[in-house]
């Protein structure tokens, strides 16, 4: 286990190597970013002495270079909007994006889990194919629209929640099923063809066969058993989570990386977006980790290769 | 001589008859099995629709979209009361037509979706074959960046991307192409591993056959049909994602129309005048909608192995 874990941490560095030299190319594309951190009234001579200060005259490699040995000790640089370290401030804003994805995660979790197994149980029923269908339209719906939709109905029209903002549960609901929603969609999909494969196993047709009552065959015996993709699955969707995060925190002034990172994006504030993206990589990266050790423990066939 | 040549126009001309009757024939075969299904028959009968409106948007749409007109601000789609018979679906806060601006916006949405996902194919399918087919360094390199990428939501590298180069519909297209490519890069490369050990393959490589001319003439056609498929299922998600980020502001800029520009707008006004941010969900909805079904059904179709889901 311990093998496997370090084997699988130590193939994280290639990734992030690539992604910084991604990252770091696309913003030594982008200029000289000295203008934009000063005054508008400076002049060019201004501009020259601070570019060389910052060490902006210097080929490609050697900026690259330096820029790596700032990244392992953490160090993104100077957020030239809020002058100060850019690290910091995602990490600050990085718990209430948790917050906000933890609790999408429960909510595809709760519509999931009963859809699936309902409608693989009835296959073909008019359950089945409303849930079936549900899903479809779900994946379709861009969710930034579905979360204008739940606050024009919920919040401007009954006025049950608030319209935006973090705070108490009532501020979370509507964001959270908003970010929810599509993740219930795809695992709802996934849940049901996974168990409609294994319902049809000889396993279940024995415990069927010899009177289980229909509840332990369903959840004991195929619904662990149907697990085991889902799991991998739902974390890879950390990726989509995360990204659906950034939207739906901006619909609902969510005070989280999502409004930090598209606030740094309009102002070309790229300390801001470098930290941003290694934040999450690193977030995504630890969450696909967790996943195969889950997928493990689910299913021990599997060896530690 | 004379003689001769004629028999050879004949047998020409016999060629061009079978061949149109092999058109015919794929045709009606490939119509038989849409119409066997219903999600399938849907999808394609909403893409289609999609793809007229977009063509003749300037035929279909009412009125002039950008036409800005005081007196018509914010009126409600024509069936509620202060709704007007001219505009269907509401005005919007400068008092231009909803639905011509949904009619005109599908223009970019299936722009950016279909140029991108073009994109996004040739890097895809180059790196997949590539890496199948060569194997070694070559391979770990190239899957390496495959899960850099994987890592990071397209969103996020599209982000970064709009934040250097500024956004704009080619600068779009060329951000979306390029953050898309790897779920073409993984899977062909799948397919060409395991096709590069069919007998066909090995027989081709033992006569003396270069590398370039088997990945082109015998492992490229065999790959084209799941590429068909994700590229079908990549253009509904891509119409989502240039929706969010013109959205965001971040992507088509006025006074272009998009829908995700038309909702954006419409944001502002929710508490009074609902059908802004409303309609232009709906038409993503539906359009992203029956590409799915569309998808699904080519998938269902051309990948033997995959079971239909009903």
């Amino acid at each position: 286990m311990i093998k496997f874990l370090l084997k699988r941490v130590l193939e994280f560095i290639p990734v992030l190597l690539i992604i910084s030299f991604i990252v770091f190319s696309l913003v030594f594309v982008a200029g000289n970013p000295v203008a934009l951190m000063l005054p508008e009234d400076a002049s060019q001579e201004d501009i020259e002495r601070l570019t060389v200060a910052l060490g902006l005259d210097q080929p490609f490699i050697v900026q690259y270079g330096k820029y790596m040995l700032d990244l392992v000790q953490g160090d993104f640089g100077k957020s030239f909007r809020y002058n100060t370290d850019a690290l910091p401030l995602v990490l600050e804003r990085l718990p209430a994006t948790l917050e906000l994805a933890a609790a999408s995660m429960i909510i595809a979790i709760i519509i999931a889990i009963p859809l699936g197994v309902w409608s693989a149980t009835r296959k073909n029923s008019s359950l089945d194919l409303l849930a079936t269908g549900g899903a479809v339209i779900g994946k379709a719906m861009p969710n930034f629209w579905l979360g204008i939709m739940l606050i024009l109905l919920f919040s401007v029209t009954l006025g049950w929640f608030p319209v935006s903002g973090r705070g108490t549960i009532a501020h979370l609901i509507l964001p959270a099923i908003t970010l929810g929603t599509g993740v219930a969609a795809e695992m709802t999909r996934l849940i049901r063809s996974s168990m409609v494969e294994i319902l049809s196993q000889d396993y279940v047709r024995t415990a069927k066969s010899k009177g289980l009552r229909n509840f332990f065959v369903v959840y004991k015996h195929a619904f662990r058993n149907s697990l085991i993709p889902v799991v991998t699955i739902t974390a890879l969707q950390t990726s989509t989570l995360v990204g659906g995060a950034l939207i739906t925190e901006t619909v609902f002034s969510w005070p989280g990386l999502g409004q930090l990172l598209i606030q740094a994006v309009n102002t070309r504030d790229m300390a801001i977006v470098q930290a941003s993206v290694f934040t999450i990589a690193i977030l995504v990266i630890f969450m696909n980790l967790l996943a195969d050790v889950v997928y493990r423990i689910l299913d021990p066939r599997i060896k530690y290769s | 001589m004379s003689a001769n040549l004629q028999s050879h126009a004949a047998a020409e001309s016999d060629a061009g008859v079978i061949k149109s009757r092999k058109k015919t024939n794929a045709l009606s075969r490939w119509t038989k099995l849409l119409l066997k299904s219903k999600t399938g028959t849907v999808g394609f009968i909403i893409v289609l629709l999609v793809c007229l409106v977009a063509a003749f948007a300037n035929f279909l749409a009412p009125h002039d979209p950008a036409a800005i007109n005081p007196a018509k601000m914010l009126k409600p789609p024509s069936w509620l009361e202060g709704g007007e018979k001219a505009y269907l679906l509401g005005t919007d806060n400068l008092g231009r037509d909803i639905l011509s601006r949904i009619i005109y916006g599908s223009r970019v949405s299936l722009l950016v979706g279909v140029a991108s996902v073009i994109l996004a194919g040739i890097i895809g399918i180059i790196v997949g074959l590539a890496s199948g087919y060569y194997g070694g360094w070559l391979d770990s390199i190239l899957m390496r960046i495959v899960d850099s990428f994987l890592s990071i939501p397209n969103i996020l590298f599209a982000l970064v991307f709009l934040a250097v180069f500024g956004p704009s519909v080619p600068t779009l297209i060329i951000v979306l192409g390029v953050t898309n490519w790897v779920a073409y890069a993984r899977i062909v490369r799948g397919e060409t591993l395991s096709i590069k050990e069919r007998e066909f393959v090995r027989a081709a490589r033992s006569i003396g056959v270069r590398n370039v001319k088997i990945i082109s003439r015998h492992v490229l056609p065999n790959v084209i049909s799941s590429f068909i498929v994700i590229s079908t299922l990549s253009i509904a998600t891509t119409i989502i994602l240039e929706a969010s980020l013109s959205f965001l502001g971040l992507g088509v800029q006025p006074p272009t129309v998009s829908w995700g520009g038309i909702l954006s707008d419409g944001r502002d006004y929710l508490a009074t005048s609902w059908w802004l941010a409303t309609f232009p969900g709906v038409a993503i909805t539906i359009t992203v909608l029956g590409i799915i079904f569309l998808g699904d059904w080519l998938r269902d179709v051309l990948d033997p192995r995959s079971q239909s889901r009903s």
